[in-house]
C-alpha cells in the first residue's frame, strides 16, 4: 500500500509505529501530485505549494507536536485553503490584491495541525475571497474536478475538495461561508463538514461574512473528516466567537448507531423540479439508514425558499465592510492613483476579480441609506425565521435532517455565467450557515458517473449524532459495494 | 428593482471601486437583476420579527477590548507597500501637505 492510499488513522498509526516515515510520505504525495498533473497546466489544484516547504515541514513534524504522545494526524499531509494564514506560504484568497503576501502570523487550526503531527502540504485554490461555488472565480485560474477534468470542482473550497479526491491528500482545510465544503466535497465525491458556528476557531482565517464563516474540513472518508475536525475544534482566546465547550471524539461516532434515531425529510428540500436520479441516490439512502434502525419523517422547513435572497444580501453586505481592508495602505496590493482616494480606487478596481467587485457593490447597496431597511434588516429578520424553522423541527423529537446537497452534479467549466444561476448552487446549503447549525455531505452514488452528496445537518453542536449517521451510512453502503 | 447608472457610480464610490464606463453600465444590469430576485423578501410579514443577531444559540459573544496581543512572527516592513520609520505611508490628501514636503 502506497502512503497516499492509506486512511489518515492509517498514516498516523504506521507513522508512529515508525513504519512510514513522514519525510517518504511527503515525497509520496508530492508524487501523487505530479501524476495527476495538480499544477496549473492541468488541474491547478494548488494556489501556492513548494516541494521543499511540504519537505521541511516533514521533517519537522515529530518536533512541533504538543506532547509526546503520536499527535492524532502525525505523519498526515493536510491541504490547506489559501485564504487560512500560513507562516511559510502565501496567503492570497485566490486574489490578485493579495499577491505574494505572507502572513505574519498563523491561523490558530494550522497551529493545532502542526501539534498535532500533521503536514501542512500547500495551499489550495478557490473562488476570489471564497466567492464562488465553481472554483472558476480565482485569480489563478480555474480548479478542474480530477473525477471529470472537463467540469468544475465546485467551490469555493474546489481545490481543497480536488486535493483529497485526487489522492493527494487525505485531509485538507476549507471554509464555508455558504457551502463552500460540503458542496465542492459532494461534486468530487468525497466528505466535506461544516461545523457549528464557534465550534472551530477563526483567527487566521481570512474574513468574508462573519456571521456566517467557518473553518470545514474535507476527507476522504468520514473518519478521515472527524479525525480532522477532532484536531482543530475548540475555543481560542484569539477568536471571541469560537464556543468554550468541550470537545467530543467525533472518531469515536464509528461506535455509535444510527438505531431508533429519527432522521428528518424536510420536503423543500426535494421539489417536484429535483433531478430525480438525485432524488433516487437520496431515497437509497434514506432506505439504507431505515434499515440501520433510523426513522425517517416528512418534516417541513417552510421557509428554505428565502434562502438565497438573504443569504445574498446578508453575505456581500458583511463583505462589503470586511473587504473594506484591502485599500493599498497596510498589505497587499497598491496601485497609484490620483492622491489618496485615486489609490485606493486604482488598487480595489485592478485587485479585485468581477464578482467580487459586484458583491460588494451589492453590499454596499443593501447597506445604503435609504435601502438599509428593505433588504439588510428585511433579510436578518428572515433569517431569525429560517433559524427558528430548523429549532421547531429539532426540538419536536428529530435529531438529524437529510437532504441532497446540490441540486445537480458537477456542471462543466464555463457553463454558468448568469451569476443568480450560479448562486441557485448553493440552495441546499446556505440553510445551515445561515442557522449557524452543523452540516455535512457524503457520497451517495452516482449520476452518469459523477458523484451526488447527501448532506445530513444536526442542531447546534449536535457533530456526534451527524457523524455517527454518516460513519453508518458509509458502512452501509460499503457494505453494499461489496455484495 | 432596478438600480441606475448614477446608483451604480454612487455605490462605486461609498465602496471606493473605480469602475470604466463600460463596466459600470453593465453593472446596472447586473445588479438590478439580482436584486429584483430579492423582492420576494417583501412578500414576507415580518412584523415583529427580530432581526438575527449573532448566530446560533450563543448569541453575539464579546470580549475586552484589550485582548491578547496578536502574535506577529514579522514586522510590519515585511509586508506594507510603504513605510518610513515604522509608520505606514500614503498618498497626500489635496488638503494635506505631501510626505516629502512636510
Amino acid at each position: 500500500m502506497t502512503p497516499v492510499s492509506r486512511s489518515a488513522a492509517q498514516l498516523r498509526d504506521d507513522t508512529a509505529a515508525g513504519g512510514l516515515s513522514p519525510s517518504g510520505t511527503v515525497k509520496a504525495a508530492i508524487a501523487r501530485a505530479r501524476e495527476v498533473g495538480a499544477g496549473p497546466e492541468r488541474l491547478n489544484i494548488f494556489a501556492w505549494s513548494n516541494d521543499d516547504d511540504a519537505r521541511e515541514h516533514a521533517a519537522n513534524c515529530l518536533d512541533q507536536m504538543s506532547d509526546t504522545t503520536p499527535g492524532l494526524l502525525l505523519g498526515v499531509p493536510v491541504a490547506i485553503k489559501d485564504n487560512i494564514a500560513t507562516l511559510t506560504l502565501p496567503t492570497t484568497c485566490g486574489s490578485h490584491i493579495l499577491d505574494g503576501y505572507v502572513s505574519p502570523y498563523e491561523a490558530t487550526v494550522v497551529r493545532k495541525l502542526r501539534e498535532a503531527g500533521a503536514i501542512p502540504f500547500g495551499k489550495t485554490n478557490m473562488d476570489e475571497f471564497a466567492m464562488g461555488s465553481s472554483t472558476e472565480h480565482s485569480a489563478y485560474g480555474p480548479t478542474r474536478n480530477p473525477l471529470a477534468p472537463d467540469r468544475v470542482p465546485g467551490g469555493s473550497s474546489g481545490g481543497s475538495a480536488a486535493a483529497v479526491a485526487a489522492g493527494i491528500v487525505p485531509v485538507a482545510l476549507g471554509s464555508e461561508t455558504g457551502g463552500s465544503v460540503r458542496q465542492p466535497a459532494s461534486f468530487c465525491g468525497v466528505v466535506g463538514v461544516k461545523p457549528t458556528y464557534g465550534r472551530v476557531s477563526r483567527f487566521g482565517l481570512v474574513a468574508f461574512a462573519s456571521s456566517l464563516d467557518n473553518v470545514g474540513v474535507v476527507g476522504a472518508t468520514v473518519d478521515d473528516a472527524a479525525r480532522g475536525l477532532h484536531v482543530i475544534a475548540g475555543h481560542d482566546r484569539l477568536d471571541s466567537t469560537s464556543a468554550d465547550l468541550p470537545v467530543p471524539v467525533y472518531h469515536e461516532a464509528a461506535a455509535g448507531s444510527v438505531k431508533g434515531m429519527v432522521i428528518g425529510k424536510p420536503k423543500e428540500y426535494f421539489p417536484e423540479t429535483l433531478d430525480p436520479r438525485i432524488r433516487a441516490r437520496c431515497d437509497e439512502a434514506l432506505e439504507r439508514l431505515k434499515a440501520l434502525g433510523a426513522v425517517v419523517r416528512d418534516v417541513s422547513l417552510p421557509n428554505t425558499a428565502m434562502a438565497i435572497p438573504v443569504y445574498y444580501i446578508v453575505a456581500p453586505a458583511e463583505a462589503s465592510s470586511n473587504l473594506a481592508r484591502f485599500d493599498g495602505v497596510r498589505y497587499g496590493l497598491r496601485i497609484e492613483g490620483d492622491g489618496l482616494r485615486g489609490m485606493y480606487e486604482a488598487t480595489r478596481s485592478q485587485g479585485f476579480g468581477p464578482e467580487v467587485t459586484r458583491r460588494i457593490l451589492l453590499g454596499t447597496y443593501v447597506l445604503s441609506a435609504g435601502y438599509y431597511d428593505a433588504y439588510y434588516r428585511k433579510a436578518q429578520q428572515v433569517r431569525t425565521l429560517i433559524a427558528a424553522d430548523f429549532g421547531r423541527v429539532f426540538a419536536s423529537g428529530v435529531d438529524l435532517l437529510f437532504t441532497p446537497t446540490t441540486p445537480t452534479t458537477a456542471f462543466r467549466i464555463g457553463a454558468i455565467s448568469d451569476p443568480y444561476e450560479m448562486y441557485m448552487s448553493d440552495i441546499f446549503t446556505v440553510t445551515a450557515n445561515l442557522a449557524g447549525i452543523p452540516a455535512m455531505s457524503q457520497p451517495i452514488g452516482l449520476v452518469d458517473g459523477l458523484p451526488v452528496g447527501g448532506q445530513f445537518m444536526a442542531a447546534h453542536f449536535d457533530e456526534m449524532k451527524m457523524f455517527a449517521a454518516a460513519y453508518a451510512l458509509e458502512r452501509a453502503q460499503a457494505a453494499q459495494g461489496r455484495a | 428593482m432596478s438600480i441606475s447608472i448614477d446608483d451604480v457610480r454612487h455605490i462605486a464610490a461609498l465602496a471606493r471601486l473605480g469602475l470604466t464606463d463600460a463596466r459600470a453600465a453593465s453593472l446596472v444590469g447586473e445588479l438590478s437583476t439580482i436584486l429584483g430576485h430579492m423582492d420576494v423578501l417583501s412578500t414576507l410579514d415580518t412584523r415583529g420579527v427580530q432581526p438575527a443577531i449573532g448566530v446560533g444559540a450563543r448569541g453575539l459573544p464579546t470580549r475586552w477590548d484589550s485582548g491578547p496581543p496578536i502574535p506577529l512572527e514579522r514586522s510590519l516592513d515585511a509586508f506594507a507597500p510603504s513605510l518610513r520609520e515604522g509608520l505606514l505611508l500614503v498618498p497626500r490628501l489635496s488638503s494635506h501637505e505631501s510626505v516629502e514636503e512636510g
